[in-house]
Order: C-alpha cells, then structure tokens, then sequence
C-alpha cells in the first residue's frame, strides 16, 4: 500500500450505460480524492450515482473514461484477473443486503475470503476467529444467516469484510436495512474500525488528531448518520458532485 | 483458489441441490451403461469370434512349400529315371531352389514365435473292419491338434500319446463301417481297424552282385500279399529311388468326431475319414500325392537320392498366436520358401470387428451425448439459481478462473460419479445379457459360450469419457457464470 499517496484518486470517470437509445449517464465525468485513513460518506438520493461510484471504487464495475487510482495503481486498466486480487486483498465491502451465503456457517462465510486469498489452512481458524471477535460474534459462529438478526447478519458481513486485513472499507446502504438503533451500532462499529484507538469527537477533521485507522467510504441517502460519522460528505446529484462539506 | 478449496466448494454445491443432481448423475451413469454395455458386447463377441477361429488352428498356422521354379522342365528323356553324372540327357535343374528338407525343417523350427513344424501326411488306404472295407483317406494330426472344437463334442477321446496305433474316424466314415458291420455307431469304439495301403521303401544302391533288398518289415507293419510284391516289382523296374510296397497296419478306433472337420486347414488335410497321431503316419511312410510329384519331377528326385535326406513337398507350422503368423511368414520367405496363411482373412475378421466396435460404441455414446445435455440444464438451472452468490465471490475477490473451474469441477465430478456407477449398471446388464443369453444356448442344447467382457481399458475408457463429456458439457454454463457481471448479479433477487 502506498500510504504518501491518496486511498483513490478518482479523475474524470464517467459511467454511461445505454438502454435503449438514451444514454444514462450515472456517473459524469466525476473527480475525488480520498486520502488514507479518510472517512468519506457519499450521499445523495436514490439513483444518483453513488453506489455506482462505489462499484466503480471496488472494482466491481469499469468506468467509460476516466481513472481510478487506488493505492497508487489504476484500477480501470486493470485485467480482470488483478481486478479480483484488488477486491480481496485491497478493500473489504458491506453490501446493504448482507449477501452472506445462506448454506455457510458464520464462520464458514467469514472464510470465504481466506479461501479466495488462497491463505494457508492453518492460519484461517485464528483469522476468522479474530474477525469475529471484532464484531462480537465469536458465540455465533456456527449458526446459519438465517439464525441470525440483521444486525447480527451485517456483523457478520463486516467481519467478512475485514479478515483480509484490507486497508479500505466500502459500505453501500449498510444501515439501509436495519433499525435505527441497530444501524447506529453498526455505524459505530465501522467509526471504530476507522478509529480504532478511539473516536474523535464531532466536528475534529479527519485529517489530524487520534490515530488512523482503515479508509472507510460510506454510501448513504441519511444524512444526519453522515454528519454523525463521517470526516467528509461529498453529495452526489446526477452523477456529478454537487457538494463537498469536510467536518 | 486453491484446488483443495473449490474441491470442497464444488462437493457443498453438489450436496446442496442432491436431488437434482443426483437426476444429472443418473442420466450421466444410463449413458455410460448403454456405451459399455454395447461395447462389452462388441468386445466379447470379437475375443469369442477369436477364440473359435484361433482353436481351429487355422489362424496361427502357416503352410510352408519350396518355390515353383519359373519354368518347369518337361519330363524328357529323364523320366523315371535316377539322375546320372554326365547323362546328356539330364533335365535343367534349378539350384537357385532351397530344398524343403531336414536342415530346413530345424531352422524353421527355430524361429521365435514357432511352436511346432510338421510334415502333411495324408493318403488313401482301405480301412477294413472284420470283413467289411473300404477306401478313405487317411490324415496325420499333431498333437496339438487335441485343442481343436472338432474333438469338443467327440465319442470316445483323442490319441492317448503321440505314437500310439489310434484312428479317429469321422462320423460319414465311423457310420458306413458301422452299416457295414451292423453294429451301432457307439460300439466302433475299441474295435480294430485296419488300414491298408502302398508303403514307400527306400531301395540301397544297385551294387553288382548285391543281393536283392528285403522287404521292410516291423512288429505291426506286414506286406506279405503277393500281388503286392509284383506291384512293388513293377514299380521298382521303373527305376526309382525307393519301392512300393503293400501293407496293413491294425489301429485301435478310439474316437469318433461327430461336428466339424479336425484336418481343416491351410494344409489342405481336410475332407480326411481317418485320422491317426501323425508320428505314427510319418513312419508308416505311406505313398502320397507328393510322391507322384518326385516321380515327374526328376530334379527333385535327383537331389532325394543324392542327398539322401528327407525331402518335404511342405510343411505346416503353428505360432504361438496369430499375431506371430506376419513376422515368422516373412522370416521363412527371406529364407527361400513359399508361404501361405489366412493372415488377410483375420486382417478382414479384425476391420469388420473394429467397424462393429465403433458402431456400437456410437450407439452407446448416443445415450451419454443425451446425458451430457442433462449436464448443460442443470449447470445452467445452477447458474441461475447461484448467480447472488457468483456475485457474492466475485465480490469478495473470485476471479473468472476461479468461478470457470468451480463449476468445471462440478460437472467433472458429476462425469465421474456417473461414470462410476454406468460402468457398474453397464457391468450388471452384460452379465445379464450373458446369462440370458446362456439360458438360451443351454436351451437350444448349445454348449453355453462367453460372448460379454468388459475389459480393465473399456471400464476406465468409459468413465474417462464421462469425465471428458461432462466437462464439454460444462464449458458453455461455467464461461457463463464466470463472465457473469457482479453488479448485476447482486442485485439479482
């Protein structure tokens, strides 16, 4: 990891699809800098091109023009191949909907990665152990999905997220599915995984005071839990940013 | 992904939708079945075709005779007469023909591959029965003749040893004697047959004053008739190097060959009523059509008495299998003999064999051709129903080659599983068919035959061609899934 460079450098990316004849520009010609350790909550209405930034950022989907530096390699040039390595060993993502594989045990799930990472069997048990331990799900480890809250579920999913020890946190619509309450714990969980020495308090810059933790990127459509968390909140609007505001 | 892991990913899938599976397999294992069951079929019916045809020797032996000079000399002035240094009258000769003789005999003998050489002895005599007689041909058989399928269903046995006084007769033969003597079929059996016919003397050189040679005479063998003294005289006055001289030898009947012919062969000895061992007809040196040839041929009579050796009008040899009859064929013409073997009959027997094999074996293949479609549908079905968590992989960094192997491994393993067990239900139904087929035989008062086999190269064959069959089959569903977009694939519901 290059950390005198920025986490991304996104310049100038755009994301058309076609659907028919028009042309739906979800991301236009777009430019930000995410630097290590930043705290960045996309926000914006639904269909207004962050979670397609996001996938973009994750390597889940290629931009029509434009770059994508992440940890100082160009992602969008990327063979699909590196492209895969990108996503297991560089970032760790929340999706909204847990997508945890229903048929896996917790701890089963949390290995997958390991697997994929080709990491050696030995070392799994005390991976995902200590996964599961930062999410306090170390008791549930051999249930199903399915046995489990939605809390617990996207728990478990951040535990996944992190047993690469990746240095970038991609959270799409992680709250989107739960209650209030429980969403907030869930964003707490991930404030601690960006501070992991301790919360600043609202309104201290990301940029100075407590230690660095991971990069976490956070797209929402709540406003109020982006200002509660979040070092930074770029507004999206027709896949443009429409406004900056660092806190 | 390491292959441990997609190994234990691709068994959790497989597991996950049993039922189904299970179907894809057993439509995998029916086709497989179906291939090995017709092959087995093709390969039995081919080793039993073999196996009948190698019995009666005809496909393992070789019929060796000296070479035809390209023009024969007319008779002459020399006929019938011993060759004589200086005799202007001595036909042309032709030195460049080997001799089929003893030193030749031994160095055909030696060859690898070579199991027995010998001499056709075959002639006409009167076999007599008390009162009754008649004329037959009489035919020497080797031992290994035993194995032939003519002695299978035989009355009585085969020669007790090789130099025993023994006559086996055919049925036509065994059931004109029996008439004869008006006793049944069954009861020639151990009753003496004696066979009559012209012996071939060797003469001693003519010496002044030498006094006529005596006729050969042994324990068994006699030639006291007197019309066959003048015979033997009237011969001799021709000037040939060896008498003829009448004789009558007693055999013990201890068999009666009741289907098929026990002479058949490149040899030329079938169509024979009699058969002795053939140690015991070449030391009865009877008079055979080859001795008519030694009597024109002057040259070849010539080099008889100058020699003084046996000379053979042809011999027969056996290989140990019919796959040395080509090498030992061309082993004996680089020394100078003619050959002849029904090596192109079994080339023939072997291409129709092989067209049989692979018709049945397309046959068969149809059954798993309509199985592997199976294969595409459920990889498809999977596909589609996993496409959340081929989304889910990728997301969490599963590359195309990771995703293109899992299900690779998961069709393989379904060819395998289904090989497996087609090759066991294709093993059930073989044995069946041969039961059946038994059953049937037995019925028809048949001796029950083998005509199934699923040899060790058919069984693992047919299951590495499951394998193969499967994983074409999965080509096409595993390029899908791993080209399958992630984004569109999570937000698949």
């Amino acid at each position: 990891m290059n950390k005198n460079g920025a986490a991304f450098d996104v310049v100038e990316v755009s994301r058309h699809y076609r659907m028919g004849d028009a042309v739906v520009r979800a991301v236009d010609r777009l430019s930000l800098r995410i630097e290590h350790g930043e705290y960045v909550a996309l926000l914006g209405a639904s269909g207004s091109g962050k979670s397609t930034l996001l996938n973009l950022l994750a390597g889940l989907d290629r931009p029509t023009s434009g770059a994508i530096i992440a940890n100082g390699r160009d992602i969008s040039g990327m063979s699909a191949e590196e492209l895969a390595r990108h996503r297991n060993q560089t970032i760790g993502i929340v999706f909204q909907a847990f997508h945890l594989l229903p048929k896996m045990t917790l701890e089963e799930n949390v290995e997958l990665p390991l697997r994929l990472a080709e990491t050696p069997r030995a070392e799994r048990p005390a991976r995902v152990r200590e996964a599961l331990d930062r999410v306090l799900l170390s008791a549930r480890r051999a249930h199903h999905p399915s046995e489990l809250s939605g809390g617990e579920q996207q728990r478990a999913a951040i535990a996944r997220a992190l047993v690469n020890r990746p240095s970038i946190l991609l959270a799409d619509e992680p709250t989107g599915n739960l209650d209030s309450r429980t969403g907030e714990e869930i964003l707490q969980l991930i404030e601690g995984l960006h501070h992991p020495d301790g919360k600043p308090s609202s309104g201290e810059t990301g940029n100075g005071g407590a230690a660095r933790g991971m990069t976490v990127v956070l797209v929402t459509h709540e406003q109020a839990l982006a200002e509660r968390f979040a070092d930074r909140i770029v507004t999206i609007s027709d896949g443009r940013i429409e406004r900056e505001e660092r806190r | 992904m390491k292959a441990g892991d997609l190994l234990e990913l691709a068994s959790r899938n497989l597991r996950e939708a049993v039922l189904r599976n299970t179907l894809t397999t057993l439509g995998i294992a029916v086709g497989v079945a179906s291939l090995v069951a017709m092959l087995s079929l093709g390969v039995g019916l081919q080793a039993f075709a073999s196996r009948r045809l190698e019995r009666t020797g005809l496909f393992d032996s070789i019929y060796v005779r000296p070479r035809q000079p390209a023009a024969r000399p007319g008779p002459g002035g020399g006929f019938g007469r011993r060759q004589q240094d200086g005799d202007a009258d001595a036909p042309v000769t032709s030195p460049d023909i080997r001799p089929l003789d003893e030193a030749a005999r031994k160095e055909i003998e030696g060859l690898p591959g070579v199991i027995e050489v010998y001499s056709e002895v075959h002639f006409t005599a009167e076999a007599g029965l008390g009162d009754s007689g008649q004329l037959t041909t009489v035919a020497g058989l080797p031992a290994s003749s035993s194995s032939n399928d003519a002695f299978d269903d035989m009355q009585g046995h085969f020669f007790s040893s090789a130099d025993a006084d023994e006559v086996i007769l055919r049925s036509e033969m065994a059931q004109s004697l029996a008439d004869a003597a008006h006793i049944q079929l069954t009861e020639l059996i151990g009753k003496t047959l004696t066979l009559r016919f012209p012996q071939r003397q060797a003469r001693p050189a003519e010496t002044p004053g030498a006094t006529p040679p005596k006729q050969a005479t042994t324990a068994t063998t006699t030639a006291p008739s007197a019309p066959g003294a003048a015979a033997a005289l009237a011969v001799n006055d021709m000037g040939l190097g060896f008498s003829i001289v009448p004789t009558e030898k007693p055999f013990t009947i201890v068999g009666v060959v009741v289907t098929g012919d026990p002479g058949v062969g490149p040899g030329g000895l079938g169509g024979s009523g009699a058969y002795i061992p053939l140690k015991v007809a070449e030391q009865l040196a009877p008079v055979q059509g080859s001795d008519l040839r030694e009597v024109m041929d002057e040259s070849s009579a010539s080099g008889s008495a100058g020699s003084g050796g046996v000379r053979y009008a042809n011999l027969t040899l056996r290989t140990d299998g019919p796959g040395a009859v080509a090498p030992v064929e061309a082993a004996i013409k680089t020394m100078g003999f003619s050959t002849f073997s029904l090596l192109d009959v079994t080339r023939n027997l072997r291409l129709l064999f092989a067209i049989l094999d692979t018709l049945l074996g397309i046959f068969g293949s149809l059954a798993l051709a309509v199985a592997s479609l199976g294969i595409i549908n459920t990889l498809v079905m999977a596909i589609l129903e996993r496409r959340r968590e081929i989304g889910v992989l990728k997301a969490l960094g599963a590359s195309n080659r990771d995703v293109r192997r899992l299900f690779f491994i998961e069709a393989g393993a379904m060819g395998l599983a289904g090989g497996l067990v087609g090759v066991g239900m294709g093993w059930a139904i073989g044995r069946a068919i041969q039961f059946g087929t038994r059953l049937y035989l037995d019925r028809q008062g048949v001796p029950a035959e083998n005509i199934w086999s699923v040899p060790w190269w058919l069984a693992l064959g047919a299951i590495a061609f499951a394998v193969v069959v499967s994983l074409a089959a999965g080509i096409v569903p595993a390029s899908r899934a791993a080209r399958l977009d992630p984004v569109q694939a999570l937000r698949y519901e």
